[in-house]
């Protein structure tokens, strides 16, 4: 019943993420905050409802983002596999699972972004969309992950209690 | 009378008489010397006092001294908040005036002014969002400006907010036309949120400062609007047309307030455009 936090939560998130973290940018990148609540929400052991968590998510980015709908859908729930593949093999170290998602699903979403740009006819050049957007929006990926992760991990405890987990 | 009130009154009088000779200045250098004496004393016992006095209050002293320190501190807070409550204030004024002034400049145009909200979430698309929508009439296609010049056009609308397309994004391109040079030429946008001229012809000399402006060609925005000046020419004679950076009229970092224009309908052309042969 807790996990009903994933609408207001996700939805702080979404309006967080397009009127501040969007304006905080390094050269042309900015941070993904729903990629880093979402991979960090799937890599808690825990949690049973990463899959519902990127649905809302989807939903919500598709409303508020110009990006076509399935891009967002298929890199978000993209992620949320990656994290549940790495939370079942590096379960001992998840800070190093978390910043593998969070690389790794980083450059998905931006391959995936951009593929479908070019499709649509956005004139992108590669190199520019690597060294401008990509490679700062990782690094800015890569530093919100800890304090991310550490809010996720104390969520989940909330969400799904001692007693109802075992 | 007896001899004990009389003695009593042979000193009033002797004492009385040397003090009115010593106030009429009779006594001159003796009651000088006598009253620096009296002076020192009282210095004295006054500074002896005064630091006896400073000893016992001073601790009370510290006590209401803090007590006013934090008074004064929380006053000071509470001011510099309105302080910048009030310069906010100032700045939306001073935004709003400019455009209030753009508009009046404008008559041929109806505006609406909307605050800008938020962008898009995805780095590689450059579009804010609007607090203005359906329910104040904002339609697809509409132009956004500034008093400095054209921002975008509305993208997407919903009942109470609209996104907006800049011309600095990567998808966009708008015709213009360079005052100087009179010719006529498209605007991009780009991943890194610069504005670049391309199809500027080669038989063209443009300089550097020229104006641009849109040209209404095609219905999508209305002529006349400025986008910003050149900055620099690329000229390649491989290449069938020139092209130029340009400098945005508008600080697309900072945009607070906007106008919609609301009385320009875009022309949809692609029934116009031909199909490509077989």
């Amino acid at each position: 019943m807790r996990n009903i936090i994933a609408f207001p939560l996700l939805g702080l998130a979404v309006i967080l993420q397009s009127s501040i973290v969007s304006q905080v940018k390094l050269i042309s990148g900015y941070a993904d905050l729903l990629l880093l609540m979402l991979a960090a929400w799937a890599l808690q052991e825990r949690v049973k409802s990463a899959w519902h968590w990127a649905v809302v998510a989807c939903v919500l980015v598709g409303f508020v983002s110009s990006m076509p709908w399935p891009v967002v859908a298929v890199g978000y729930l993209g992620v949320i596999f990656l994290a549940q593949i790495l939370q079942r093999r590096v379960w001992q170290a998840p800070l190093l699972a978390m910043f593998s998602v969070i690389f790794i699903g980083t450059i998905f979403i931006h391959i995936l972004s951009f593929v479908a740009l070019r499709v649509l006819g956005t004139p992108f050049s590669f190199a520019d969309v690597i060294g401008l957007i990509t490679l700062p929006s990782l690094l800015l990926n890569m530093l919100f992950s800890i304090p991310i992760y550490a809010l996720m991990r104390d969520l989940s405890r909330w969400v799904y209690p001692f007693e109802e987990y075992e | 009378m007896n001899s004990r009130s009389l003695q009593t009154t042979i000193i009033f009088l002797v004492v009385g008489g040397i003090l009115a000779l010593a106030l009429g200045g009779f006594f001159g250098s003796a009651s000088r010397q006598f009253g620096s004496v009296l002076i020192d004393a009282q210095t004295w016992f006054s500074s002896r006092f005064l630091g006896l006095q400073d000893f016992i209050t001073a601790p009370r002293d510290i006590v209401s001294l803090r007590t006013r320190n934090a008074e004064l501190e929380t006053q000071v807070s509470q001011l510099q908040a309105q302080v910048i409550e009030l310069q906010q204030r100032v700045n939306e004024t001073e935004i709003l005036a400019a455009l209030v002034d753009f508009s009046r400049s404008n008559p041929e145009s109806t505006y609406k002014a909307a605050a800008v909200i938020g962008r898009d979430p995805s780095p590689f698309l450059h579009y804010i969002i609007i607090n203005r929508g359906s329910n104040d009439d904002i339609r697809r296609g509409m132009p956004v400006v500034t008093n400095q010049g054209l921002v975008g056009r509305v993208d997407a609308v919903i009942a109470d907010a609209a996104r907006v397309q800049l011309i600095t994004d990567p998808a966009s391109a708008v015709n213009v036309y360079l005052q100087n040079a009179d010719t006529s030429a498209v605007a991009f946008g780009s991943v890194t949120g610069d504005v670049s001229l391309d199809m500027i012809s080669q038989n063209t000399t443009v300089e550097s400062g020229d104006l641009i402006l849109t040209s209404g060609l095609g219905g999508g925005f209305p002529s006349d609007l400025i986008i910003g000046q050149v900055v620099t020419m690329r000229t390649l004679e491989f290449e069938l047309f020139q092209q130029a950076t340009v400098q945005p009229a508008v600080d697309f970092t900072r945009l607070e307030i906007v106008l919609v224009i609301t009385n320009f309908r875009p022309v949809d052309i692609t029934p116009l455009e031909p199909l490509p042969s077989p």
